[in-house]
């Protein structure tokens, strides 16, 4: 059993969260402008890291917020849990894209 | 017509049956004193309203006014005695049997809890007793708890809805009461770090439920409804061992 630092309640048991996938994954600029297949790529195409790997998850029996994880996905090692809209903190501040998903997701 | 409306509320709480009520006398059975006893009951009807605010909002201060102040962080009861004190978590005057408490679920999301009054939900005068310094619509002038909050919300960003029959309550109380709850709850209940006054929402066994620690060995356990059953099942499973005669 993993324990996650809740940024609310503090340390808890991995049961009480559920996972939300992979964090960081931009609103297309002009989703309209996209083709089919962009359009599934965005919506379903997700990076399987080796590694460190950004990810949402929520404290669905606790306070029931989301937060942002980055996690080892080979030793489990969890590295930082950051607010939502933050970027990753092993990665160079936000360029643009990254911008504009905090602007969506505050 | 209010009187009307008055016969019709008297029906209804003459007709309702609380999630655990088919328990009761396993509660009574499974309970045991001593100086390793542990009780179970149900507390029926319990008045749960649940109330969303952004913190420091002018709506977070209104409806703080009427409830007795919004509590500000993980664990914190707040709220008021019918004597009129605005009490909090240290305290303990939240929880007594008038009192009306409120208990944080999240940054910005809380229970109110006040007792199964006739008139907590609608019309008349809610007699748990009126807010520290008296809210201007709720509280102490003919309205109800409820509907005192709803006026203090006015529509503005925010919720009140009424979820009394979300959840009912359970009180497990006695020296073994802790013993029974670390069974099956991975938090770190002892007093040094659960004061008595610290609300929570947790995993107990395999279901959510909100606890509470309303004194040095009794907790109140606020279960969904529908699981209400399965909760009472579990607890009185882990009571059992207290029964038997300790071997030493």
């Amino acid at each position: 059993m993993l324990l996650f630092s809740c940024p609310n309640c503090g340390p808890r048991d991995e049961t009480e969260f559920h996972y939300g996938g992979q964090a960081h994954v931009p609103y297309p600029k002009d989703a309209d402008a996209l083709t089919d297949k962009e359009w599934s790529e965005f919506l379903f195409y997700r990076d399987n890291t080796r590694g460190d790997f950004a990810e949402r998850w929520v404290h669905s029996t606790g306070c029931r917020q989301w937060f942002n994880m980055l996690r080892d996905t080979v030793s489990y090692d969890i590295k930082a849990v950051y607010p939502m809209g933050d970027s990753r903190p092993d990665q160079p501040p936000a360029d643009a894209a990254q911008t504009q998903q905090k602007g969506q997701q505050s | 017509m209010a009187q009307t409306a008055e016969r019709e509320n008297a029906v209804i709480r003459g007709l309702r049956r609380s999630p655990a009520v088919h328990l009761a006398e396993d509660f009574t059975r499974g309970s045991v004193s001593g100086v390793q006893g542990v009780t179970l009951r149900e507390v029926p009807f319990l008045t749960m309203i649940g109330v969303r605010a952004a913190h420091g909002s002018a709506v977070w201060d209104r409806l703080g006014a009427v409830v007795g102040g919004l509590p500000e962080r993980y664990g914190q009861v707040t709220g008021y005695t019918a004597a009129g004190g605005a009490g909090d978590s240290a305290g303990g005057a939240p929880g007594t049997a008038q009192g009306v408490s409120v208990l944080w679920l999240g940054p910005e999301e809380f229970l109110v809890i006040a007792p199964d009054a006739p008139d907590a939900l609608d019309g008349g005068t809610f007699d748990g007793g009126a807010a520290d310094g008296g809210a201007a619509d709720g509280g102490a002038g003919g309205v109800s708890l409820l509907s005192g909050l709803l006026a203090a919300l006015a529509g503005d960003p925010g919720q009140v809805v009424d979820l009394s029959s979300n959840r009912t309550t359970f009180e497990l109380a006695g020296p073994s009461a802790r013993a029974v709850l670390e069974k099956s709850c991975a938090l770190d209940l002892h007093p040094r770090e659960f004061t008595v006054g610290t609300a929570v929402n947790t995993q107990i066994g395999l279901i959510p439920a909100v606890l509470w620690r309303v004194d040095d060995d009794a907790f109140r356990i606020f279960p969904r409804a529908s699981f209400a059953d399965f909760l009472g099942r579990w607890l009185l499973d882990g009571m059992r061992e207290f029964a038997a005669v300790e071997v030493h």
